[in-house]
């Protein structure tokens, strides 16, 4: 909601500056996007009339123009304007002045003609954006005013970012009220006089929906001129609220719609066929609007028809059909009232959005609409002539918005604001905002005016007495509240440990979008999910992810595009999974390598990374569970994994993540070309730990055994340390596999695997006969298992 | 003969100019070995007449003792000088980077989420999450929103076929958490929030903090003092804070809270208000005893004005370079 300051003080006038007043909106809920201050510095410009005009001796394109500042003699201005004509008033610049646009303006010779001033356009004083040529003042302006005076420059144009539950702050008047309510000021503002009609002339309105048009308003004007001009103090404010001029009509109506709020329409009447009638639109009605857009309607949304069908949308916008246009003498003025609830998403269900449609949605005063008729009719005869019709009022009662009334009371407002506002300020506030009250116990009830479709609640007018009274005047109070100490659970997951802990792994934590394109999220998932956007910000961003990887291997090849060899990143989010009907989340950690395994350094060989890199970061987090021996990590078939490098975490036989190198394929069409190891867990079932058993240590020494052995290819390491610890559970502590051998000595399909058994008894020291007994038993075992054979 | 003195003068300078320990060890057997001049003269004792021999052999083991000190003295400044030589060369270059892996980094966006959570939960708040995908009830209607309200063409919703949608904010974690634990309630709700916008000052994902208080006698007064404390406890300042009146369906009254940044510019970075009686009784709480706040802050403009990042998008970009700098 834009518009001039000076418009709002001829109905408010506050002893506030500019600076002010703005601040006070902002505070009390309107919000000041902007404050642009116009026709400052144009002292020294006044209003000039044009007595002749003759072309310049030298230049086809100029005219040297006898001007007229109203004292003294007539002087030449050369001007290169093609809309200058003798008998115009325009804006005349006299040498000396400096223009806001910084042209200091002297005494010149143009092409050999003296020049003692210039004619203006819009652009060069600072008013406004456009221009065709200099700008043509009303004929009535007085020559030799200064421009400023005549004017009213310098003015601001204020900028509100209004909040959709102020419908009724969509006008001049009602930014006014709230004007009246913060400062104290009273409401002026023009008389709006009842017109008396000097013809009888009406046209029939007929109402067969009373509750979508609780009140219809009209009359009828005849024999206006269309072509008088809409004087500069309309237009000038019209355009300072960013609405351009286009005829008296439809200048006069947007005159009104921006003072008083009350959007209003005005047909041809030539064009009118048969009585008026509000309903609702019919199967596969269609109406051409205003802006020549065909609209096929829906059967819930109200329209304007006639005996030639819909002549307009209710609301929103009319129909082409009886449009006003240079031609028409006669109008038919409407000013409606359509209740909010029957407005709401009706123009946004036709990707429509009008000024109409924005103050009809919100709520416009249903009291209103006679008003409006009065005082567009009031400035049309004055502007345009014509003679006025009765005024025809087709309301019905019961159907428009009840005023029911509210109780505040002292109690609540307290209870709620935490601090005591006096009883008298309180009534003087309710009183500032135009509500009607009465003293009830411990309070005031209230009935809240019919613009004000946000008070229906006590709390409401909380809100409003908070409001005027100031947010900042309430003192702040630290809460006192029972400190009960919640559950602080050991045995869940703390992903802020899990994150420290890949941060000390050198991963990067990354956060990458929810949603990733359709085909990315197959490849990586394998599955085509139905988690799709019905509005999707791009067909990148269309699908809900089924795994972090697709986001993350995408942030990946952004970085290594961008020069960067070693990527480790991390990220914990949600996946999405199930059906439209039924979706669900899963929080997932996963995280990514690619490049060396240590950044370049020295003294240490660079290594590409591998799957036990990887691996090893997988194991730290397992140990964070305390349960590691709850893991396996088993091969499997991945989509997005290379066969063989390719392996499924198992907690105690479930499946949480998985962990390999991303198949090659993937990797290409995702722009990378180095091998890329990937983990993904689910976090939830990742991360269940235990809360730690302490168990006393034995204080006896331990023995040290290895073994090799040679055992098929396919034999996993997992299996033969299981294998091991099975055979002798009470003696053996620890089982590392410190060497794997292939090559000379061994068969192909075989390898050798060495074995280190830490033994130990817990209650006696462990003898050398013990452990041999021991390691005889681990080495029948892994013979009987996997057919090992003892290496010497 | 020699003078005993002049021997151990001889034995004193030899063992001084002795330069390692082979040539100190030589001086010594020179002198104190089997066959050196002053075992010699103690061998020699017993030419002596008997009288003179006890003197004679205590001036002999004076002159040995003597020597030994000597030799000890040396071989401890041979030995450190070795030692401070074999030191040196095993010298290295401090300077030179340590072996083994470095450190990764959070993204500021979790850095920022992290701190205002420890904030807060030092204060007793609890930390909720709710869904992601949502239905219109909990994003909407139980918080106050119907449909065609005009507020809703506030928030740019991401639809879903069949009517579910993205949470267009953390807003729907207040209803389920006073639903499931019912009041008196103290909570923060964090987590990714989406909308259907996206330019120079818009993604459309971006991160929430939800706050509630629902007690008997929770006010406005005291809204105001847990969000100042908590932008002075954030940005680890004093900080001037303005509430500005506003709208949002799911409080009333609202407000619009701005902080003093700079030379008198006021930023916005939270909206809050009291819990609207419609949102407390959709959740079966009866407004009459219990009132309460709730605010709702995004972790991204929090992380640009405490880390001085100064483009929105760049925390999407995921571009290791700018996310190193946060550690």
């Amino acid at each position: 909601m834009k518009f001039a300051q000076s418009w709002l003080r001829e109905w408010v006038e506050p002893k506030i500056s500019t600076e002010n007043l703005a601040h006070r909106l902002t505070m009390a809920g309107h919000e000041v996007e902007s404050v642009e201050i116009e026709g400052e510095g144009l002292d020294g410009v006044v209003v000039a009339e044009v007595l002749s005009v003759s072309k310049h001796p030298d230049a086809d394109r100029l005219n040297v123009c006898s001007v007229s500042t109203g004292s003294g003699e007539p002087v030449d201005v050369v001007c290169g304007a093609a809309n200058v004509f003798a008998g115009m008033k325009s804006p005349l610049a006299v040498p000396g002045v400096k223009l806001p646009n910084g042209l200091k303006l002297r005494k010149s010779k143009i092409r050999g003609v003296v020049s003692n001033g210039m004619l203006c356009s819009a652009i060069e004083l600072g008013l406004g954006d456009e221009s065709d040529g200099i700008i043509e003042l009303p004929q009535d302006a007085p020559v030799g005013a200064a421009l400023s005076d005549y004017l009213h420059l310098p003015d601001a144009i204020i900028d509100l970012d209004l909040t959709p539950n102020r419908g009724d702050c969509f006008s001049v008047l009602g930014i006014a009220r709230d004007v009246v309510a913060l400062t104290g000021a009273p409401l002026r503002g023009p008389d709006l006089p009842e017109i008396a009609a000097t013809i009888d002339d009406t046209h029939p309105v007929e109402c067969s929906v009373p509750a979508a048009c609780p009140r219809f308003v009209g009359r009828v004007i005849r024999n206006i001129d269309l072509a008088a001009k809409t004087p500069a103090w309309m237009t000038e404010r019209l355009r300072k609220s960013g609405i351009r001029a286009i005829h008296v009509v439809v200048d006069v109506t947007n005159y009104v719609m921006m003072e008083l709020g009350q959007p209003l329409h005005a047909y041809d009447l030539a064009q009118l066929q048969g009585c008026i009638r509000p309903r609702y639109a019919k199967p596969g009605e269609k109406v051409v609007l205003l802006d020549s857009r065909e609209i096929s309607l829906h059967e819930d949304t109200v329209v304007i028809a006639d005996d030639s069908g819909v002549i307009g949308m209710a609301g929103i916008m009319g129909g082409l059909s009886t449009a006003v246009t240079e031609r028409t003498t006669d109008v038919f003025l409407e000013a409606a009232f359509w209740p909010p609830e029957i407005m709401a998403g009706q123009a946004r269900s036709y990707a429509l959005h009008t000024d109409a449609s924005l103050r009809f949605e919100r709520g416009v005063d249903p009291a209103g609409q006679g008003r409006a008729i009065e005082r567009a009719t009031e400035l049309l005869l004055a502007i345009a002539g014509g003679e006025a019709g009765p005024l025809v009022d087709r309301s019905s009662d019961e159907h428009l918005p009840a005023r029911n009334p509210v109780t505040l009371t002292q109690a609540r407002l307290r209870k709620v604001l935490g601090t005591d506002i006096p009883d008298e300020t309180v009534a003087e506030i309710l009183t500032g905002l135009g509500l009607e009250f009465g003293p009830v116990s411990g309070g005031w009830r209230v009935i809240p005016p019919g613009f004000r479709f946000d008070i229906d609640i006590e709390d409401d007018l909380i809100e409003e007495v908070a409001r005027i009274y100031g947010y900042d005047r309430i003192p702040e109070a630290t809460g006192i509240a029972e400190m009960p100490l919640g559950p602080v659970t050991e045995t869940g997951i703390d992903l802020e440990r899990v994150a420290d802990t890949l941060v000390a792994r050198d991963y990067q934590e990354v956060i990458t979008y929810s949603f990733v394109d359709a085909n990315s999220n197959k490849l990586v998932t394998g599955d085509t999910t139905e988690l799709v956007l019905s509005n999707p910000i791009s067909s990148a961003m269309s699908v809900m992810r089924g795994s972090l990887l697709p986001g993350m291997l995408a942030a990946a090849a952004m970085n290594v595009s961008r020069q960067q060899e070693r990527v480790r990143i991390f990220e914990i989010g949600k996946s999405f999974h199930g059906t439209l009907e039924k979706p669900f989340e899963i929080v997932r950690v996963a995280f990514l390598a690619l490049g060396s395994g240590t950044r370049e350094q020295w003294a240490t060989k660079s290594q590409s990374i591998d799957f036990y890199d990887v691996k090893g970061d997988l194991e730290a987090l397992m140990q964070m569970t305390g349960s590691k021996s709850a893991f396996d990590v088993v091969p499997c078939d991945h989509v997005a994994l290379q066969p063989g490098q390719a392996a499924n975490i198992e907690r105690d036989g479930e499946v949480v993540g998985v962990i390999g190198k991303l198949h090659p394929r993937i990797a290409k069409s995702f722009d990378l070309k180095k091998d890329v190891f990937v983990v993904e867990i689910d976090a939830n079932e990742m991360f269940a730990t235990s809360v730690p058993v302490a168990k006393s240590i034995s204080k006896f020494p331990t023995i040290r055994r290895d073994i090799a052995v040679i055992v098929d290819e396919d034999i996993s390491a997992t299996q033969l340390v299981r294998a091991v610890e099975s055979a002798v559970p009470d003696l053996v502590r620890q089982v590392t596999i410190f060497d794997i051998y292939r090559g000379p000595g061994i068969e192909a399909g075989r390898k050798s695997v060495a074995l280190g058994l830490i033994l130990q008894e817990t209650s006696r020291t462990l003898t050398d006969a013990d452990a041999d007994t021991a390691m005889n038993a681990a080495v029948q075992k892994l013979k009987q298992e996997f057919a090992a054979v003892l290496r010497d | 003969m020699q003078a005993l003195s002049e021997l151990v003068r001889q034995a004193e300078s030899e063992i001084n100019s002795a330069n390692d320990l082979i040539a100190l060890d030589a001086a010594r057997v020179a002198c104190l070995g089997k066959k050196g001049v002053l075992t010699a003269r103690m061998k020699g004792l017993g030419k002596l007449p008997p009288d003179d021999r006890p003197a004679a052999g205590q001036e002999i083991n004076q002159a040995k003792q003597a020597v030994q000190a000597m030799f000890e003295a040396r071989r401890t400044v041979l030995e450190d000088a070795a030692l401070s030589k074999k030191l040196a060369e095993d010298a290295v270059d401090v300077s030179l980077p340590g072996r083994g892996i470095s450190r990764g980094g959070r993204h500021p966006v979790s850095r920022a989420g992290a701190r205002i959570e420890r904030i807060f939960r030092d204060a007793g708040f609890g930390v909720r999450s709710g869904p992601e995908i949502e239905d219109d009830y909990h994003n909407f209607t139980a918080l106050n929103i119907p449909a065609n309200h005009p507020a809703r063409a506030m928030h740019d919703t991401f639809y879903f076929p069949g009517g579910k949608l993205l949470r267009t904010h953390t807003s729907p974690v207040q209803i389920r958490s006073m639903v499931e634990e019912g009041v008196p309630i103290r909570i923060i709700a964090p987590g990714r929030v989406y909308r259907c916008d996206s330019d120079q000052t818009h993604t459309p994902m971006f991160h929430q903090v939800e706050g509630l208080v629902i007690d008997r006698g929770v006010s406005f007064a005291n809204l105001k003092a847990v969000l100042h404390q908590f932008v002075e406890s954030f940005f680890e300042r004093d900080a001037e804070l303005r509430f500005r009146a506003s709208y949002f369906p799911f409080t009333e009254p609202s407000a619009e809270v701005d902080v003093l940044w700079g030379e008198g510019k006021w930023l916005e970075i939270l909206g809050c208000g009291m819990v609207h009686p419609n949102v407390l009784r959709n959740a079966g709480i009866d407004p009459e005893e219990f009132t309460g706040y709730a605010f709702g802050m995004g972790i991204e403009r929090l992380a640009m004005l405490r880390y001085g990042v100064t483009d929105l998008r760049t925390f999407f970009e995921n571009d290791l370079r700018f996310l190193r700098q946060f550690h």
